[in-house]
């Protein structure tokens, strides 16, 4: 290790994988673990098969479908043809290629950012990527991980490196304590609507504040899961006592020697004190309120309590139309106030918020009440194992009494691949990650909050505060 | 890959900021094995009405631009996923050039993989070229990547930077893969060092 210059957590990762700088300044990166969906990597694997190349780490690589399998029922398989098509072919890849595959059948089925983590494949100080942008999730353990496209995903395999030139280090700090009824989802959105879903392009974020370390996993997933809303490439989070007691014990954590070994490497990870970045951002945890979207950029936030902007306000002319654009497509009237919008539909999963803690938020909040009339509200956990443990605990029941659905692991309704789309026209309140036009399904309408607010939305009929029911 | 080297084409205007790579293609097209056949679903939602019919107004529906080869477009294009169809359907449509003031990264990367130059302008330089491109027929821009310029219709001729690796990259049609392939003895030995310091990984 070198000494001197005082490095970030990212600086350390970075510098520990470098197997060689070329003269411009890329390097050639090694991959610790790379996780494979059904979506990006069929044309990867193809490329294998025509030039002839094996995969280089199969013992490094983890494939799971999750973008396009039904969360009904499974016993019959999957009727969609062209959805059917790719998880075979995936299926048939990972057979041919010698990689690890959690089947559809099988409990470790589940969303590729939530599986990672919960089988102890992602650790920290690791390098891992997947064709996937959401991989910044797996930054909360203190990797660095990000997505990467389909042509990197075929480079990985062949190679277990890529091609790489170092990000901008940027440092947001979110200081002191969250408000009551305030959670992950509502740091990470007061974020991007403060920076801007171009703020951090070019830059990897870490993360860091009271605010932040006093946030369990499963919280510090949801931030880092949307760093690349705010445009960063990978989120940071430096590992401490938290996360060491989160990966201790999961199926492909180190054990024994290796473990005490691991956790001497991982605690030197953190920032060196004085380090250096290239952007700060600070926030008083203080002032952050349930957030939700109002438009078709995840940067279009407002407090629950406020009301649709007027796109007169902007101040160039591209930027009031692209406003006005996203008034009308979202049915919106300035002015408007957004606890006076009805919703059709609630949707409680995806990466950012389909975890066991995110599921137990939104049964707080539902048990004992009811459904809206005429909304359709679904809870899709993250995988087959969040599943299993929300059961053990009975908030399937909590959930199913108050008129939820309560359906199989997947991305499910966050991109609609599969046949959980929104119509249409139709509102959504969504614990999902992007509200862009047509993501949920086309014609449909998306706003992004947390769990606990998307669970009050239901019960509410209308967007709501969750502040409010829990008086 | 192809390789880049001139392009002179017809410039397509479409200055809307933040273009995400659900407007670019949209989630329902993923289910394709194929890197081929997303061009007819490029811009779907922007390009289609809601009945299948062509919407007149958009700019890919217009002569001359359904030749489109150059796309001149606003900020943060090509944000959200970091879904390699987005290239793909461009490339599959014909488009081989995307100048805008900047681009979101996996995007950015994606498109010199797939022998596509996104060009990064200032917002004032991205302006003009749209007013170009707005010239119909007459929208016929250059782009010269030997020598980092584009050429407006008038003749004036735009600087712009590129990664000397990746130019390189493009000029020559090489893919990654080859390359980093010539490297192999030192991945070798960085995963034998590994083997021994730190197991675990
Ligand atoms: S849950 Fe949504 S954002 Fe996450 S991986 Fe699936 S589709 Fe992508």
């Amino acid at each position: 290790m070198a000494a001197g210059r005082p490095r970030t957590l990212f600086d350390k990762i970075w510098d520990s994988h470098v197997v060689e700088r070329l003269p411009d300044g890329t390097c050639l990166l090694y991959i610790d673990r790379h996780l494979v969906h059904e979506v990006t990597s069929p044309q990867a694997f193809e490329g294998l098969r025509i030039a002839g190349r094996p995969v280089r780490r199969p013992d490094a690589t983890f494939a799971v479908a999750d973008h396009n399998v039904p969360t009904s029922d499974r016993s019959a398989g999957i009727a969609e043809p062209e959805s059917r098509i790719q998880v075979e072919t995936l299926e048939k890849n990972v057979a041919d290629f010698g990689v690890p595959y959690f089947p559809l059948r099988d409990a470790r089925q589940g969303i590729v950012h939530i599986v990672g983590p919960e089988q102890g494949i992602s650790q920290p100080g690791m390098t891992i990527v997947c064709g996937d942008s959401h991989t910044s999730t797996h930054g909360a353990l203190g990797a660095l991980a990000f997505g990467i496209g389909t042509s990197e995903v075929e480079h990985v395999l062949a190679t277990q490196t890529l091609l790489q030139k170092p990000a901008r280090n940027m440092l947001v700090r979110v200081d002191g304590a969250l408000p009551l009824g305030c959670t992950a989802k509502d740091i990470i959105l007061a974020i991007i609507g403060r920076i801007g879903t171009a703020g951090g392009t070019g830059h990897v974020i870490e993360f860091a504040g009271e605010a932040i370390r006093a946030l369990d996993m499963a919280g510090r997933m949801t931030v880092c899961n949307m760093s690349i809303e705010g445009g960063a490439r990978a989120g940071l989070i430096a590992p401490d006592e938290t996360t060491f007691a989160y990966i201790k014990g999961r199926p492909h954590a180190p054990q024994g020697e290796a473990w005490d070994r691991a956790l001497a490497w991982w605690k030197s990870l953190p920032s060196d004190e004085g380090a250096a970045y290239d952007t700060t951002v600070v926030i008083d945890a203080a002032t952050i309120v349930p957030l939700v979207t109002w438009g078709t950029s995840p940067e279009d936030v407002v407090a629950i309590t406020g009301t649709v902007p007027d796109p007169a306000s902007e101040t160039t002319d591209a930027r009031r139309a692209a406003k006005q654009r996203m008034i009308e497509y979202m049915g919106l009237t300035p002015g408007q106030r957004m606890q006076d919008l009805a919703v059709d539909v609630v949707f409680i999963g995806s990466c950012t918020n389909g975890r066991i803690e995110d599921i137990r938020a939104a049964a707080a909040v539902a048990k004992g009440r009811k459904v809206a009339d005429g909304v359709r509200a679904m809870v899709v956990p993250g995988s087959g194992l969040v599943k299993e443990a929300a059961e053990a605990e009975g908030l399937d029941k909590v959930l199913l009494e108050a008129g939820f659905e309560w359906r199989e692991a997947g991305c499910s309704m966050c991109l609609g691949m599969n046949p959980d789309q929104l119509k249409p026209g139709q509102r959504c309140a969504s614990t999902s990650n992007r509200n862009f036009e047509g993501r949920q399904g086309p014609g449909g309408r998306t706003h992004l909050m947390s769990p606990a607010m998307a669970a009050a939305a239901a019960i509410a009929g209308r967007l709501a505060d969750v502040r409010d029911l829990a008086r | 890959m192809q390789p880049f080297t001139t392009l002179t084409g017809i410039a397509a205007p479409l200055p809307l900021p933040n273009v995400d790579t659900d407007k670019i293609i949209p989630a329902r097209f993923l289910k394709t094995i194929l890197r081929t056949g997303l061009g007819k679903n490029l811009f779907d939602t922007l390009r289609f009405n809601a009945d299948g019919s062509e919407n007149a107004d958009f700019v890919l529906n217009k002569e001359p631009y359904r030749r489109a080869e150059i796309l001149v477009a606003g900020p943060n294009f090509g944000c959200g996923s970091s879904r390699e169809h987005a290239p793909w359907a461009l490339l599959d449509f014909g488009i081989r050039c995307v100048i805008a003031p900047d681009f979101a990264d996996i995007f950015f990367n994606n498109c010199f993989k797939n022998g596509i130059l996104p060009i990064r302008l200032p917002q004032a330089v991205c302006d003009a070229l749209a007013a170009d491109a707005s010239l119909g027929p007459n929208a016929r821009i250059t782009v010269d990547l030997e020598r980092q310029v584009v050429v407006r219709p008038n003749g004036d001729e735009i600087r712009f930077e590129v990664d000397a690796f990746r130019r390189h990259c493009l000029l020559n049609g090489l893919d990654d893969i080859g390359q980093t392939m010539a490297h192999a003895p030192k991945i070798d030995a960085f995963e034998e060092r590994r083997r021994a310091e730190q197991p675990w990984l």
